[in-house]
């Protein structure tokens, strides 16, 4: 057999709880909510973060400035370059950020659609390639 | 007794694929690991079963060998230091492997059926409904790649690396492998009865080429439907869907004419309907009817079993039927189902109101809404109107048979027939 380590299924000892990005992207131009809109997104996503450092699911998690203030640092033939970002001219851009553990697709999802519900913007969920060992 | 050629044997591993794959699936915790094993298994059955004869759980022996196969290779794997495979042959419950093949029944599993966690995973919602579908072929039905492609009009290379990216996310991602949950299962039924439905509506309406029905994919689409009947007996949607398939199949041998015309349902011939399937596909409904939880295939099912009460065209109860549109449009309200009660509406209360319902529909890129309109307005005599929207259905249809038989229309209609 080529293709690859064969998984885990849910029974795999010692490799059952996996990583997820759950990232928010705002789009440039898209008119801001209101201010009492933002208020609540700010306190519901405070209440989700603290629910799921109870839970154990959190790992990390956070809101970044807006892409005017990025920096991009490039390793290039032996020189460290620094140019002014972002990296990426697209009208879409990482707002922010959770990393959280899950045992698997479903229970991220479900933590997915808490965290959508509570910054009310959409939520992509892709996997981490591999769990740290603690 | 058959003989156990190559051929048969190959027929026979396709009928056991989805229960074969979906136990290793569970047993080796990998679906590219369970696809490899049944394939080994194969290559072993080709070269004993001629001399041994069929083993009496044909299943059962295809798991048994494709797991030793897999321990065998996990172990050669592990040996070598690979942590994945070290974890796998856990899985895989080394401690009691090769055991005979005879007494392997126990593999075929304990609570829930393995094909059922198999389609659950399959029709993940996390999947894209065209990924859905051909997983669902590939895994369950047994279908190779190339038929799936073949099915779906993509190229090979095409599918084959929508089916490696699909098994490659099952894997990253973790989708799980396992029957949802009470709560969750309105939700995850709905994308499992779709692939189904999409299935039989492919092989039914191809979408182009020269076949109006590509039989094999409406017999898959009934076996699955079947199966999950089987599997979840408790589900009245489940048993409408498969009540609507089979109602729908049993007027297939009259659908076509002698050069493979499209015959619509008022001009067929109902001797040639297949009263079996009716029966069957009658007596679902009626099981549906009793439980009293309707949703949209049940609905739909009922529809088709009005049609199937009819000895001919005239005696349909469309007052019955167009009554059932109204209920479908409670729980599904869909153009589409406007559009098709529409046409119930018309042999109620005439081509009128009918056409009125149908211009207030937003279906402008539908080829449907068009021959629909085209009909009404020959109805109402107003010929070049219909002639007009019969263009429109045609340029909007690549499938032959369809376009022969509008372009039939559109003459008879210009030539005031």
């Amino acid at each position: 057999m080529s293709s690859g380590r064969p998984g885990t299924g849910p029974e795999g000892e010692g490799l059952t709880v996996a990583q997820y990005l759950l990232s928010v992207h705002m789009i440039e131009g898209e008119p801001a909510p209101a201010p009492e809109v933002m208020e609540q997104a700010y306190r519901d996503v405070d209440a989700f973060n603290k629910e799921l450092q109870a839970s154990g699911a959190w790992v990390f998690a956070g809101g970044l400035h807006p892409p005017t203030t990025a920096t991009v640092v490039r390793y290039q033939d032996g020189d460290v370059v620094t140019t002014d970002g972002p990296f990426a001219e697209t009208k879409e851009h990482l707002g922010g950020f959770w990393v959280v553990k899950a045992p698997d697709l479903d229970a991220a999802l479900a933590l997915a659609g808490r965290a959508s519900r509570a910054c009310q913007r959409p939520v992509e969920v892709r996997p981490f390639q591999d769990v740290p060992e603690d | 007794m058959t003989a156990l050629d190559p051929a048969e044997i190959a027929r026979i591993f396709r009928a056991e694929y989805g229960r074969a794959v979906a136990s290793l699936v569970r047993l080796l915790g990998d679906i590219d690991l369970a696809e490899e094993a049944v394939q080994e298994a194969f290559t072993a059955a080709v070269q004993r079963w001629p001399s041994t004869g069929l083993p009496p759980s044909p299943a059962g022996w295809i798991i048994t060998t494709g797991r030793n196969w897999a321990i065998n290779w996990l172990r050669r794997e592990s040996s070598r230091g690979y942590r994945h495979a070290q974890a796998a042959l856990v899985h895989a419950g080394t401690d009691a492997s090769f055991r005979n093949p005879a007494e392997m029944d126990d593999e075929v599993s304990p609570v829930y059926d393995d094909r059922l966690r198999l389609i659950f995973t399959c029709c993940h919602p996390a999947l894209a409904p065209a990924v859905q579908t051909a997983l669902t072929l590939r895994l369950l039905g047994g279908l190779e790649t190339a038929e799936i492609a073949r099915a779906f009009m993509v190229p090979e290379a095409t599918m084959a690396q929508r089916l490696v990216r699909a098994k490659a996310k099952i894997k990253a991602a973790k989708i799980p492998y396992r029957v949802p949950g009470e709560a969750e299962l309105p939700d995850r039924l709905r994308p499992v009865l779709a692939v189904l439905y999409l299935i039989f509506n492919e092989g039914y309406e191809a979408s182009s080429g020269a076949a109006l029905v590509r039989e094999d994919l409406c017999a898959e689409a009934i076996r699955l439907a079947r199966l999950l009947a089987d599997l979840m007996p408790d589900e009245p949607e489940v048993l409408g869907l498969l009540a609507l398939l089979l109602l729908i199949q049993a007027r297939r041998p009259a659908r076509t004419g002698p050069n493979g015309e499209l015959v619509l349902l008022a001009d067929q011939d109902r001797t040639r309907w297949d009263r079996a399937l009716i029966a069957e596909g009658q007596d679902l409904v009626r099981a549906c009817l009793r439980r009293n939880q309707p949703g949209p295939y049940q609905i739909q099912a009922a529809i088709n079993a009005v049609h199937a009460d009819a000895p001919t065209a005239a005696d349909t109860d469309w007052r019955q039927i167009l009554a059932l549109y109204d209920q479908l449009m409670a729980v599904a309200p869909t153009p589409v189902v406007a559009l098709n009660r529409a046409v119930a509406l018309a042999e109620v209360a005439g081509p009128g109101p009918a056409l009125a319902a149908v211009d207030a529909l937003d279906l402008k890129r539908y080829h449907l809404y068009h021959a629909t309109r085209a009909d009404l307005l020959r109805r109402l005599g107003r010929r070049e109107e219909a002639s007009i929207a019969y263009d429109e259905a045609l340029r909007l249809t690549g499938n032959a048979a369809e376009r022969a038989f509008l372009q039939r229309r559109r003459d008879d209609t210009a030539r005031g027939r």
